[in-house]
């Protein structure tokens, strides 16, 4: 949910990147945190197991710069990927402005991505959401990797509404900022049409 | 979207900004701020020094939504108050509607206390954003800043 504050003349706008367990979301915010100029971020707050899943979520605060006078900052969150933590899943989507579907490009990760994509419209509908009426980007990433599904493939298979698709290596930082790009876009042009 | 946005205006702000000084000041607290429960940070007062209080507000928030889902499934609506003692700094959490009253104090006050205190400005601070929620019903779109917003505004958020 958008907050404005004339006040300090501030936007603030929820994203939530969402997709299979090991995915790459985090890796998304990672690299986001790692390439942001300092005074541009908060802290990356990350409630992730010991063996570095994540738990409840990835948060980071970005300052994307001035809109019409207005400070934008975007509040990125990533759910946890595992199929287990649904109820989770479900509280971080609350008050979402704009999501990204990380999908694992790699063949045997085909199911988890569709049973995720299932997942993510189930959730948003318990939200009171639909994923048809909301600011959404697909990203298909890991291309780098040697097991991949053709993109044209992939993408029709998980292609919802026409959503823009970006192809990505998160951990090289590939389609990062242009998924993140994409996103804001929508939320951003959102705003002017409510 | 689902949400109505909030939208708050400058004299609207200043009214919890004073809401939440007053409270600090009768709790004693360290700090006293209002999060929505999406958590965004909507206003904060007292001593925040280096306190990160944007990832607080997001934590706060998560915490609300854990406890709040607990609550549901043993056939609670919610956990109305939260409250965490650490040795030196403690928290207190209030929830009132969508917003959350977050108190952070230390020995200089006592839990008691700051329940107390955060209670009785539950009320007032329901009561104006009750006010906000009608004015961003109202609030026609058209007028503001964003109804104007070009594809070429929003390229040059990421070249800055």
């Amino acid at each position: 949910m958008t907050f404005i504050n004339y006040a300090s003349r501030e936007i603030n706008c929820k994203i939530v990147y969402y997709g299979p367990g090991l995915c790459g979301k985090t890796t998304n915010l990672q690299y986001i945190f790692d390439s942001t100029a300092p005074q541009a971020k908060g802290k990356l707050i990350s409630l992730a197991t010991e063996t570095d899943r994540t738990l409840f979520f990835d948060f980071m605060p970005l300052e994307l710069g001035t809109v019409r006078g207005f400070k934008t900052r975007f509040h990125l969150y990533t759910v946890p990927g595992q199929v287990f933590y649904d109820a989770s899943r479900k509280l971080i989507l609350k008050g979402v402005d704009g999501v990204v579907f990380v999908a694992d490009s790699q063949e045997e990760r085909m199911d988890a991505n569709i049973e995720s994509l299932y997942n993510l419209e189930e959730n948003l509908r318990s939200q009171g959401y639909e994923l048809m009426n909301l600011p959404y980007v697909l990203q298909l990433n890991k291309r780098d990797l040697p097991s991949v599904i053709p993109a044209q493939e992939l993408a029709a298979e998980l292609l919802r509404k026409g959503e823009p698709v970006v192809e990505a290596v998160a951990s090289t930082g590939v389609g990062v900022f242009d998924t993140l790009k994409a996103v804001a876009k929508q939320v951003l042009t959102e705003l002017r049409r409510s | 979207m689902a949400d109505t946005p909030i939208i708050l205006r400058a004299q609207q702000y200043h009214q919890i900004k004073a809401v939440l000084a007053r409270l600090r000041l009768d709790s004693s607290a360290r700090v006293a701020f209002l999060v929505d429960k999406d958590g965004q940070e909507i206003a904060v007062h007292g001593e925040v020094g280096d306190l990160d209080t944007t990832s607080l507000a997001s934590l706060a928030a998560g915490n609300v939504a854990a406890t709040g889902g607990m609550a549901k499934l043993i056939g609670e609506k919610e956990f109305p108050t939260l409250s965490h003692e650490g040795e030196r700094e403690s928290i207190h959490i209030c929830v009132i509607g969508r917003m959350l009253l977050v108190v952070v104090f230390d020995d200089r006050s006592s839990l008691g206390l700051v329940k107390l205190r955060a209670k009785q400005v539950s009320n007032e601070l329901s009561n104006l954003f009750a006010e906000i929620e009608r004015d961003a019903r109202r609030e026609d779109m058209s007028a503001s800043p964003f109804a104007e917003i070009t594809d070429e505004d929003i390229d040059s958020l990421f070249s800055q």
